[in-house]
């Protein structure tokens, strides 16, 4: 008998220590850690997308150069979007500085555009139209512009979830004792101009 | 005197209602607007989900015997899907969502495939999970629309449009990229396929040959540990099973479902 009261108080500490652990990580405790890490997963897909999409305009550019010279002014604009949006520095801050964000977001946007009125313009050059090359440079592109839809939205879904994690209880507890230097993370906004449907003209 | 601490509390809970009533209220109403943005979509049935019902049972029946076959020989999952209705949204939005609601792939490889043909809104879309982005690309699928899919909608021949354009995404993701390079280069002098299949039966032959002799021999050495020697056999054929067959994840014994994998936007659509 002794050895075994013995035995219980041996085993008290750790006991405890794990009803503790239990407890707490009941309430929440790893919540907002967590969703941030899950956010920020997506918004690092969010920046592959744009990369890719950066990456494929040089051999775009290339191709419509060769079929379609009297569009210059559309080609420029397009290569100096593109380097506007490369330009943009990002760091770990980007996401929870609202003016870097917007700058990040607007430079994105500029290059979406400039890209639209560029493939606008393509459809005026059946030759251009009917290159292999330019087929497939084509159905990259819009395969890329739909992931960085895909990858914006889950970006999206994940920032509102860590945001409102912080807002809500039991989250709010947790973010006003543990985890202050958790700021809420900053999310698109769909322009204007994404809504628009492109203008085509004849 | 004793009346007075039960009124303060009751105040308390009156101020304390106001806020809990208002946060219940918007939940109401975030749940009233997601209810409102969500897709339905249709139960996933088998390999070939005809919601349109534009395929008959003949054509249905092949395709999802091509389908088990494809799911059996790799470590893919590819489901045919028609739809009645995009419910409003584009083939691409309802695409991706339709791939990670039902989960096609396995979950750790994200190895799905989905050829969606929405009838009433004229449009055609081959999503490809993540893991098969590499080898199903955007431009591969745009081809196979174009080429083997379109021209026979434009007829009016969905049954055969449907049938071309998976034995063209089965071949694409079957055969290994660097074999259609070759392909592509020598297709005169090529190797016949029999010459590597039996290099790979010799080979097969050659190992279980000296894999028998190794564990015969383990046995005949030690005699007290008999079933230590034993062992290695048992775990080996096990782990092989499970591995070639792939039959943990997909439901093997009659019902079908996905294996968890997720979409992220890959593949290409078409219109006729």
């Amino acid at each position: 008998m002794p050895r075994l009261v013995q035995a219980i108080r041996f085993a008290r500490t750790p006991v405890l220590l794990l009803a503790l652990g239990l407890l707490v990580s009941g309430c929440g405790i790893n919540t907002i850690p967590t969703l941030e890490e899950q956010a920020k997963a997506k918004w690092s897909d969010v920046q592959n997308q744009y990369q890719r999409r950066a990456d494929l305009i040089p051999n775009l550019v290339e191709t419509v150069k060769g079929y379609a010279t009297q569009e210059r002014e559309v080609l420029t604009q397009v290569i100096e979007a593109r380097a506007r949006a490369t330009q943009v520095k990002v760091d770990a801050s980007t996401v929870t500085d609202p003016n870097k964000f917007k700058e990040y977001q607007d430079a994105q946007n500029a290059l979406t555009g400039a890209l639209g009125r560029l493939l606008v313009t393509v459809e005026r050059y059946p030759d251009l139209k009917s290159n292999q090359n330019f087929l497939a440079l084509q159905s990259q592109l819009e395969g890329t512009e739909n992931r960085i839809a895909v990858a914006r939205r889950d970006y999206i879904e994940a920032v509102r979830a860590y945001n409102t994690e912080l807002k809500t209880v039991p989250g709010v507890f947790w973010a006003s004792t543990l985890y202050r230097s958790y700021k809420p993370m900053e999310s698109f906004t769909t322009t204007p101009e994404n809504q628009r449907a492109p203008t085509v003209k004849f | 005197m004793t009346l007075r601490p039960r009124r303060v509390i009751s105040a308390i809970g009156a101020r304390a209602r106001a806020p809990v009533t208002g946060l219940f209220a918007a939940l109401c109403m975030l749940a009233a607007v997601a209810f409102a943005y969500a897709l339905t979509f249709p139960p996933l049935t088998g390999r070939v989900v005809d919601d349109a019902g534009i395929l008959d049972p003949a054509t249905k029946e092949a395709l999802e015997r091509k389908l088990a076959d494809f799911e059996a020989k790799t470590t893919g999952q590819f489901v045919v899907v028609t739809l009645k209705s995009l419910q409003g949204t584009s083939i691409e939005d309802y695409g991706y969502q339709l791939g990670r609601h039902w989960g096609i792939g396995q979950k750790d490889k994200n190895s799905g495939v989905l050829l969606i043909v929405a009838p009433n809104e004229r449009k055609v879309r081959i999503e490809v999970g993540y893991g098969l982005e590499g080898d199903l690309t955007d431009a591969v699928s745009k081809l196979i629309i174009e080429n083997a899919i379109l021209p026979r909608f434009k007829a009016g021949d969905y049954a055969g449009g449907i049938t071309r354009g998976v034995d063209d995404i089965i071949q694409v993701l079957t055969v290994d990229p660097e074999e259609w390079k070759q392909r592509a280069q020598q297709r005169s002098d090529h190797r016949p396929p029999s010459v590597d299949l039996i290099i790979f039966a010799l080979l097969l032959f050659v190992f279980f040959y000296v894999w028998r002799r190794m564990s015969r021999q383990n046995r005949a050495y030690p005699p007290g540990s008999r079933r230590g020697g034993w062992s290695g056999p048992i775990v080996v054929p096990g782990s092989w099973g499970g591995g070639s067959s792939g039959s943990s994840w997909s439901g093997s014994g009659g019902g079908f479902s996905g294996g968890g994998g997720s979409f992220g936007g890959g593949g290409a659509s078409g219109s006729w």
